[in-house]
């Protein structure tokens, strides 16, 4: 137990603190690589519930996918971060006002939780006995959930198509290999007899 | 397991996605290329009537996958509508979209997803179907809102549609993690059996998660304080787009909110009805109010559709049979009169392009009378002049309110009805009695279509509203406290 | 402690390890190197010439679209796992669930590489 408790403050403690070097952070490169260790950080704390599966997921995902996005974002917006930053101690009271309101909400929630301690009780799919987690989702995820699934599936091709429409666009005048031309050409196409008369050109 | 009745239950769904996914792979094999590029266009609105074919077919009320979808009368007639709204602002868009060389086969794909996240919204049971119905939806939005992305207006409607978007659906997550944490379900029957527990009214976390799920929500249906993106979204957006934007997502969320707070939070009714009403006389004073200074016809349009919101809100708050009723006879008519009035905006092209300053329209009772006719008609439609359809929808939304002794309500909104005929006159005035610019170039057909077809339901709709009435009444027996 | 923590006691204590010899060999230069720099040492070397310029340029918006297409299919393997786990439990009902899915996803990609998005021009 004292162990798990040690891994735990150290986890949520690095958590933390990469989380506020996230946004104190002067260089947006810097900002995404503390993400990237709050990333980790999280996915361990998710090793200490024993959801292996969603640490593996934050890892693949986040670090490995979103990460990689947000700095090709930070890279290519060429903002000038100096300037945006300029604003912040002059918004900090608001952003204090703000932050403070959420945390005495959650304070609040805390709370209530003392008073209404039901919760948990009534899970619709508790994880059965005997069974890991990955494979507890894997169980209900594609039968009986299978509406969910589906729709996610659709979500993702809608994000698909959406980064294209909105993206892509191809250069004029660009010349492309087309493998299948190339194989399909034979002596018919290729080559052209042409009887040429002494004395002219073609 | 599921059994087939699961998947008949869904199956104008399944036409849908199945439609747009054949319509993306036709498309990108060149099925629409060129001279043809209507084509995906109409194929698109033939998927949608088929879907409304099988729509048709389905009787009575059926919960499948474990309460997550919900087909019931209710949830058909928004379905149609949401259906109808969908095929008419494809319609729309095809003459404005080829002069601005945006013809794309993805619109139609697009609007056909987008149209199936908003059929699994009104068919939601459940918080994890309510949150997969409403980010299809909205994320199909996002980009057409930027679909036009050479335009740096279009550019700009559509990142402020997303980041916005982004955060509303990030409350409406977080509200729906408390609510899940304090209920142990996700569903909304067992979010009501957790909502009319003893103790349920002072259960903070549940009445935190429901308040962030419905700031979610007021973000899409645009209500006041949630409205900020609204206008410049509208303005932005390609004009077809903001057609689609006006009729058919709006529809889906104001009937997803009904059904969330109705079938889920039934217990909780004195809670959320004081929130209801705070957002429908936000919403309809700041209709009134905020559209009177607007020059541009399609930032009008979007305070209009914020004053609209908040009326339909009305019927919610009534929380009684009779305000579902009158928010579904509400949603029908609201949509005939967006959408023929954006069919007037999108007749207003000259030679170089569409224009949308109000003062353009100056004299258009001299160059053309008929639109200038119909719109006057939408216009003051919307207002909710007798014996215009528009006056009906707010007839029947008031009293449904008067019904539950919500009288205040009441008199703010026909308050704000008579400040808001002040900016439709407004337009009246400049078509009818100012000096007449140049007229508008030709009318492409479909537009004229649409425009004439609105013009003459709000005229005639009086002569022959049972259809409609009866309908609505049918529906709204689905739903109850 | 329940058994399952137990089991990843071997690689903290592997990480722990790595991290200090790691960080000793970082920190040691700061106390033992020799150090004596100056602005021209430090600088950035361009060739000869003063650095004219940021390193940090705008990025192509294509690299862009790569790595959002390699998220969806990264978030498609992800899906992949638990069906993987479960398959025995799930029979062909999962089986054809899963296929669906792939075949939406399928779909797009058919999409994406019907109109060039996957070639760099």
């Amino acid at each position: 137990m004292a162990l798990t408790a040690i891994f735990f403050y150290l986890f949520s403690t690095l958590a933390l603190a990469s989380g506020a070097a996230v946004i104190v952070a002067k260089n947006p490169v810097h900002a995404v690589l503390f993400l990237i260790l709050a990333f980790f950080n999280a996915a361990g704390l998710f090793i200490l519930l024993n959801a292996e599966f969603l640490a593996m997921l934050l890892i693949i995902v986040y670090v490995g996918a979103v990460a990689v996005l947000f700095l090709f974002v930070v890279m290519m917006l060429d903002v000038d971060f100096a300037e945006l930053r300029a604003g912040f101690i002059k918004n900090a009271p608001v952003g204090l006002l703000v932050g403070g309101v959420v945390l005495a909400e959650l304070i609040a929630l805390l709370g209530a939780r003392v008073i209404a301690p039901t919760p948990a009780s009534s899970v619709a799919s508790p994880i059965p006995q005997g069974v890991t987690n990955t494979e507890a989702l894997g169980q209900i995820l594609y039968t009986k959930y299978i509406y969910f699934f589906q729709g996610a599936g659709l979500v993702l091709l809608v994000a698909m198509v959406g980064a294209i429409v909105l993206t892509l666009r191809h250069k004029e005048g660009v010349k492309r290999q087309s493998i299948a031309a190339q194989v399909a050409r034979g002596p018919k196409t290729a080559v052209e007899l042409v009887k040429v008369k002494p004395g002219q050109g073609l | 397991m599921p059994e087939t009745t699961s998947f008949a239950a869904a199956l104008p769904e399944i036409i849908l996605a199945a439609g747009a996914m054949g319509l993306l792979m036709l498309g990108a094999f060149g099925f629409s290329d060129g001279e043809k590029s209507d084509r995906a266009g109409w194929t698109a609105i033939l998927i949608l009537f088929a879907a409304g074919v099988a729509l048709l077919g389905q009787t009575g009320t059926e919960r499948v996958f474990n309460d997550a979808f919900i087909s019931d009368p209710f949830a058909r007639f928004v379905k149609l509508l949401v259906l109808a709204g969908s095929a008419t602002a494809i319609l729309l868009s095809f003459d404005d979209l080829r002069r601005a060389k945006a013809d794309r086969y993805e619109l139609p794909v697009l609007i056909l997803l987008a149209t199936v996240g908003m059929l699994m919204m009104v068919s939601a049971g459940d918080l994890l179907a309510l949150y997969l119905g409403l980010e299809l939806q909205s994320l199909a939005l996002y980009v057409l809102a930027a679909f036009r992305r050479d335009d740096v207006r279009s550019s700009e409607a559509g990142m402020k549609y997303f980041v916005l978007g982004a955060l509303s659906s990030g409350m409406l997550l977080y509200g729906a993690s408390l609510l899940y944490g304090f209920s142990g379900t996700t569903s909304f029957a067992g979010l009501a059996q957790a909502a009319s527990a003893p103790g349920a009214a002072t259960n903070l976390g549940l009445i935190a998660g429901l308040v962030f799920l419905l700031v979610g929500l007021a973000f899409k249906i645009s209500a006041v304080p949630f409205h900020m993106w609204t206008p410049d979204v509208y303005e932005g957006a390609p004009t077809p787009v903001t057609a689609f934007f006006a009729a058919a997502p709006k529809l889906a969320a104001m009937a997803l909110l009904a059904r969330v707070l109705f079938d889920g939070f039934g217990g909780l009714f004195v809670q959320w009805q004081k929130i209801v009403i705070f957002i429908a006389i936000a919403s309809m004073l700041l209709g009134a109010f905020a559209a009177i200074g607007q020059t541009n016809i399609k930032r009008l349009m979007a305070y209009s559709s914020i004053g609209h919101v908040g009326f339909a809100l009305v019927g919610v708050a009534a929380g009684s049979a009779a305000g579902i009723e009158g928010l579904l006879i509400y949603l029908a008519i609201y949509l005939v009169m967006t959408l023929g009035a954006f069919a007037c905006i999108l007749a207003m092209r000259r030679e170089n392009g569409p224009v949308e300053e109000i003062d353009e329209l100056a004299g258009l009772a001299e160059t053309n009378l008929p639109m200038a006719f119909i719109l006057a008609m939408l216009l003051l439609s919307l207002a909710g002049v007798p014996p215009l359809a528009g006056f009906f929808a707010k007839f029947y939304v008031f009293a449904a309110a008067m019904k539950a002794e919500l009288y205040g309500l009441a008199i703010i909104g026909m308050l704000t009805s008579v400040v808001s005929l002040f900016y439709y006159l407004r337009i009246v005035k400049v078509m009818f009695f100012d000096d007449a610019k140049p007229g508008f170039s030709a009318t492409a057909p479909y537009v004229r279509f649409v425009m004439i077809a609105a013009g003459l339901f709000v005229l005639l709709y009086a002569v022959y509203p049972a259809p409609l009435v009866e309908a609505a009444t049918a529906a709204a027996k689905s739903l109850s406290l | 402690m329940n058994d399952l923590l137990t089991d990843y006691l071997p690689l903290a204590v592997f990480i722990g390890v790595a991290l200090a010899i790691g960080g000793a060999l970082m920190i040691a230069p700061f106390l033992v190197a020799v150090r004596n720099p100056d602005p021209e040492k430090v600088s950035a070397y361009e060739c000869g010439f003063n650095a004219f310029d940021d390193a940090r340029m705008k990025f192509d918006v294509r690299f862009y679209l790569v790595s959002i297409l390699f998220i969806i299919f990264d978030l498609e393997i992800a899906f992949l796992f638990p069906w993987a786990v479960a398959f025995g439990d799930i029979g062909l009902y999962g089986f054809w669930s899963m296929m669906l899915f792939l075949g939406v996803l399928t779909v797009g990609f058919i999409y994406e590489w019907r109109t060039g998005a996957l070639e760099w021009d």
